[in-house]
């Protein structure tokens, strides 16, 4: 059962007065799809917010003891139903909005909320980002009201080149990608950076696939074979990964594929063996990675919901925004926006840093390839099938892009 | 039943759409008005071809959508040069009629060659085509993400900028309103009775000297048109127009709409815009499994009540105004139980398949129930929904055969109030 | 020429699925002029079920089974649901198929989640079959084939050789003339809706494994299927099958081809803004659409489809 009951959320909000506002909790409306062909991905956000928030209030919750919140929306993954959901939010009166799920809903909601601001500066509200890449929303898009949680396409490209850059066996290299901004943008940036890392790469191929719209990849996977590709380059995901990665096997084709969301929620279940050594994704934390302190919270996840933690981001976005909070001993986003300008912080995950300039995070990025799991090293396998993503590189996380312009 | 009546009711309905903003002032309601506004106007212009045509289209969002995406170029380009203001968005929906219609008149050169089922077909593979071609051109149709403007530009038109969703609402209304009327107007020119002569016989027609395909070619275009005025809308409404209302769900969409309201009516469609509208904002929020509930209660409308809700409504009207109603009351009132506790047992199965089957809930398998806590892994739930399923319908087939006997007679009763 | 045989072989072996798919739809339209929306669904559905029975007793029971499943499902749809809606006429009939397009979606996302779900090729038909150049063709594409001749065959043998198929090609043109003689003619009906969505079913076993199984696997296919039948004319068995193997064909050759109008534009010598903004797209994106694009035509040129005898 969804936890929203929008009239009581109402009677609270016009029964919100200065006065007891200190009692209040802080409520984040999430946007993100809860029904459609999303909403497994949806509701595995929604849980891992929300047990941050739990173990966040358990330790005391924020502003010396108010409580976070989440309130879910669900925005069907369409553009046009987050607006009509970023309406019902500043309607209940909430301040705070976080969503991931596609570029094309968060420029949508920068948008709206840019629109908002400008039009009741007395409600302001704030855009916490956990997924949405494409580069334009910390660059020609950036917004004071915006914040973005995960690293951009164009950072992690930055990452996947300067890895390929030190593979001289690496000669030619395909990309593959989906026919929308952000497929577009890393096949700008596998053009650009390649171009200048190793210019003696041969780019053999700069395919671009309908949005979940090809079943059969066997004719593309044909067409990659015949150029001799060794290398993949794809920021596909969902089946428009699986299927491919699947397709590439049964025809025997020997590239390494190089992926973004390799290990997003269902793609390991359905790659299986077919990922073994040929799969690499490149990701802020993975559960193989020694040491790292968020390992017993993605033990308690995934003993809670079955589900194998993804988003090493989420718990970052929280404690920064739980730490913004305090910081600025104020709910009000402005304030809060400010403090989390330039904020460091030692997280779960390691350190990270909130770029004042364009609101972009740096944090450390992994790539890593799917392995058969042994027990020991890697340890622990993804959703059941034996595999995980191991043998981990590290980037350092001061990766330069673009200029930012506000 | 002739005009004046008509205006009579009319003043009190116009009175009331004025009022409504003030009756619910919350920005939520009023854009779920504004939806439902922009629906009705869809559904109306898909009934055109449903319901007066005899053609049942599986791509309608075609017209919608690229009369949406004119009105947005134009938007943008107005608002870059800041000229026109409020003027613009007042004519705006006109600009998405017309591109409407021109798609109507070019898509429906091909489609309206065949009619039944096949242009059914056809309609659904021409509406696939634009859907998928339309993100391959980002230049006109933004990709993935579609296009924005902004409504707010230029000079106030007395203090009118539609910034404020209630002007846009006032909008919507006035251009709903409009719409509607030329529509109704519509199905009495001879070009909307030659329409239905298509739909019911189109040999005679062809014998009476019309050209059936001229017709349904007619009659799709100005169905685009107006649906491009109701894509027109949303684009203001939104300040958003993306691939998708284009697509097959914004076809599927309307289709629900026109046919659980009555396409059998001309206000049918307007029946089922807001209610379909409304329950799916509104339900959405309670249940996971809303879609489900949804396609029952479609199919439960094809089979039970192939007219609509307007056919339940028109049913019941003639006994009505004889005063015979009050013979079935007793009757409903005995089937209202068993009805609640049938769909209280088949919501339950459903709630609970769902909690263990677990598509959805990561892991949550226990909600809370008027403060109870309901746990699925137990057997005691599923007992009782089953019970009250099984129990239920049984005791409905029952109360049922009562209320189809007491309609029998009322509408025997009916017909010789008719006759004298 | 390594590429060209390998998509050829491709392009025929997703055909042949396609047509597996267009027969059973074709059948039942010619037969009782229902346009079965949910056909597609159907073939979902033989998916679900032959990944439910393969993880119980493996890939073989299933290839048997599960067509055999919803066939009877199938069945018990027309006698309890499409008969009774039948009296309406053919427009309810097809928003019936359509609700209930809708409603298998939504049972399928109730028990199998909204996922895709992990139903893999059976190992003993994993590994390449013959050498093609230097690499191996997948003897899973191969089987695929051979299953969709073997129905074919079978399919063709039913109709013009046994008594079932007499009474059936009788009832297409004649239903009340065999009704007369005795003959069962709904349960006829019922008997070739449930052998339709049986045969899609039997495509959702072998396809859902060689794809993806998931909840959208029915729309991504449905609107191809319908085209496949336009185009082939409707209630034309051969012209189904040329259609299939035609799209087929057609779609996987597209996306070998890197060929742009821009590059025709620039032949020409126009190079302007309005030449690259819709110049830029390359033939193999636009293969997915190239159905849709031939349906256009064949509506435009020959309206009764290819091979289509019946004006409607």
């Amino acid at each position: 059962m969804q936890l929203r009951h929008g009239a009581a959320a109402l009677a609270l909000a016009a029964g919100c007065i200065a006065g007891n506002a200190l009692a209040q909790s802080i409520k984040i409306a999430y946007i993100d799809p809860l029904s459609g062909a999303f909403a497994n991905v949806g509701e595995a956000g929604a849980s891992q917010f929300q047990m941050v928030i739990e173990d966040i209030n358990a330790k005391g919750g924020v502003l010396g003891g108010r409580k976070l919140e989440l309130v879910k929306f669900d925005n069907k993954t369409s553009p046009q139903e987050s607006l009509i959901q970023f309406k019902a939010v500043t309607d209940q009166g909430i301040r705070y909005i976080t969503q991931g799920n596609g570029s094309s809903v968060a420029g949508v909601l920068i948008d709206a909320v840019n629109k908002w601001n400008e039009r009741n500066p007395d409600k302001t509200v704030l855009f916490l980002n956990y997924a949405a890449v494409d580069p334009d929303f910390t660059n020609d898009k950036c917004s004071f009201w915006h914040f973005r949680f995960d690293a951009n396409s164009d950072m992690k490209m930055q990452a996947l080149t300067s890895f390929i850059a030190k593979r001289p066996a690496i000669k030619k290299v395909y990309l593959f990608n989906q026919d929308y901004q952000f497929g577009k943008q890393v096949s700008r940036a596998a053009n650009e950076m390649l171009g200048k890392k190793r210019p003696d790469i041969k780019i053999v191929g700069d395919e671009f696939i309908g949005l979940g719209k090809v079943k059969d990849f066997a004719p593309y996977v044909a067409k990659i074979k015949a150029t001799g590709a060794d290398t993949v380059i794809t920021g596909n995901w969902g089946n428009d990964l699986t299927l491919f990665v699947k397709a590439a096997r049964e025809a025997g084709l020997k590239s390494d594929f190089y992926t973004y969301y390799g290990g997003g929620l269902g793609t390991p279940a359905a790659l299986g063996a077919s990922a073994e050594g040929k799969v690499k994704q490149i990701t802020e934390w993975h559960i193989n990675i020694p040491n790292t302190p968020i390992l017993p919270f993605a033990q308690e996840f995934k003993k809670r919901t079955k589900i194998d933690l993804y988003y090493g981001r989420v718990n970052v976005q929280m404690r920064m925004f739980a730490a913004a909070l305090n910081s600025a001993g104020s709910d009000d986003p402005a304030k809060v926006a400010t403090a989390l300008e330039g904020m460091f912080l030692s997280t779960e995950i390691g350190d990270v840093e909130m770029r004042k300039d364009d609101h972009q995070l740096l944090q450390n990025l992994y790539i890593s390839t799917f392995t058969k799991v042994d027990g020991k090293n890697p340890k622990y396998d993804l959703e059941g099938t034996g595999f995980a993503p191991h043998r981990h590189v590290e980037l350092p996380h001061r990766l330069r892009c673009r200029p930012p312009a506000r | 039943m002739k005009g004046r009546p008509h205006l009579v009711a009319a003043l009190p309905a116009l009175a009331c759409l004025v009022a409504l903003p003030f009756v619910f002032p919350q920005g939520f309601a009023l854009s779920l008005m504004c939806q439902m506004g922009i629906a009705t106007i869809f559904a109306l212009s898909y009934n055109m071809l449903l319901g007066q045509t005899g053609l049942l289209s599986f791509g309608h969002a075609v017209y919608f959508g690229l009369g949406a995406f004119c009105a947005m170029h134009v938007l943008r380009w107005a608002g870059g040069s800041g000229g026109g203001g409020a003027w613009v968005v007042i004519a705006l929906p006109l600009v998405g009629g017309l591109g409407g219609l021109i798609a109507g008149i070019v898509l429906g050169a091909i489609t309206t060659r065949r009619a039944g089922t096949i242009f059914a077909m056809i309609s659904l593979g021409v509406g696939e085509m634009v859907a998928s071609v339309a993100p391959m051109f980002p230049a006109l149709f933004g990709g993935e993400a579609g296009l924005n403007a902004n409504r707010v530009f230029g000079a106030p038109l007395f203090g009118i900028t539609f910034g404020p969703q209630r002007q846009v609402y006032y909008l919507i209304v006035a251009w709903a309103l409009l719409a509607a009327w030329g529509m109704h107007a519509l199905t009495r020119t001879p070009l909307g009775r030659m329409a239905n002569a298509a739909r019911d016989n189109p040999e005679r027609a062809q014998f009476v000297g019309y050209h059936p395909q001229m017709v349904r070619f007619l009659m799709l275009a100005l169905s685009g048109f107006f649906a491009g005025i109701a894509g027109g809308l949303s684009a203001i409404n939104y300040e958003i127009v993306t691939g998708e209302s284009l697509g097959a769900h914004t076809s599927a969409l309307v289709l629900l709409m026109a046919f659980i309201g009555g396409i059998g009516q001309f206000y049918g469609p307007i029946i089922g815009a807001v209610l379909v509208t409304f329950l799916q904002t509104a339900l959405s929020q309670y249940t996971h499994a809303w879609l489900f509930y949804f396609g029952l209660f479609f199919l439960f409308m094809v089979l039970e009540a192939p007219g609509g809700i307007a056919s339940l409504v028109q049913l019941h009207r003639e006994p009505w105004r004889q005063g015979l109603l009050r013979w079935v009351w007793p009757q409903y009132a005995l089937a209202a139980l068993p009805v609640a506790l049938t769909l209280a047992g088949l919501i339950g199965v459903v709630e609970l398949v769902y909690r263990v089957a677990g598509g959805v809930e990561a892991g949550e398998t226990s909600w809370k129930l008027f403060g109870n806590a309901i746990d699925a892994t137990r057997w005691q739930p599923w007992a009782l929904a089953l019970l009250l399923f099984a129990g239920g319908g049984a005791w409905l087939r029952r109360a049922w055969s009562g209320v189809a006997w007491q309609w029998k007679m009322v509408l025997l009763a009916t017909a010789r109030g008719k006759d004298r | 020429m390594e590429f060209f045989l390998v998509s050829l072989l491709n392009g025929v072996s997703y055909g042949l699925l396609l047509f597996m798919l267009s027969s059973g739809l074709t059948l039942i339209f010619s037969m009782m002029g229902v346009l079965n929306f949910a056909h597609a669904s159907f073939y979902m559905l033989g998916a679900y079920f032959a990944y439910q029975i393969s993880t119980a007793v493996g890939f073989w029971p299933a290839l048997v089974l599960a067509p055999l499943l919803v066939g009877v499902v199938g069945g018990a749809i027309e006698r309890y649901g499409l008969r009774r809606v039948h009296r309406y006429g053919h427009v309810p009939e097809l928003l019936f198929t359509f609700g209930l397009a809708y409603l298998i979606e939504e049972v399928v996302h109730l028990i199998w989640g909204r996922i895709a779900v992990d139903y893999r090729i059976p190992e003993a038909l994993d590994f390449g079959a013959f050498q093609v150049f230097d690499s191996l063709y997948p003897a899973y594409r191969v089987f695929m084939m051979a299953v969709s001749i073997a129905m074919l065959g079978a399919l063709y043998w039913t109709l013009t050789r046994t008594r079932i198929g007499l009474i059936i090609r009788a009832a297409l043109t004649h239903a009340d003339m065999v009704q007369a003689l005795g003959h069962n003619v709904p349960r006829v009906f019922m008997l070739v809706f449930g052998g339709g969505c049986a045969l899609a079913a039997l495509a959702g076993v072998i396809g859902g494994n060689a794809f993806v199984t998931e909840p959208a696997m029915a729309a991504a296919v449905g609107s191809i299927v319908f085209v496949v039948i336009v185009v082939g004319g409707l209630g034309s068995l051969a012209g189904a099958f040329i259609a299939s193997l035609a799209i087929g064909v057609i779609q996987t050759f597209a996306v070998a081809l890197d060929w742009s109008l821009l590059d025709t534009f620039r032949e020409v010598g126009w190079t302007g803004e309005a030449a690259r903004a819709i110049g830029t797209i390359k033939l193999s994106q636009f293969a997915p659409v190239l159905p849709y694009i031939l349906m256009v035509l064949i509506l435009i040129f020959r309206p009764r489809g290819l091979l289509g005898r019946r004006d409607t």
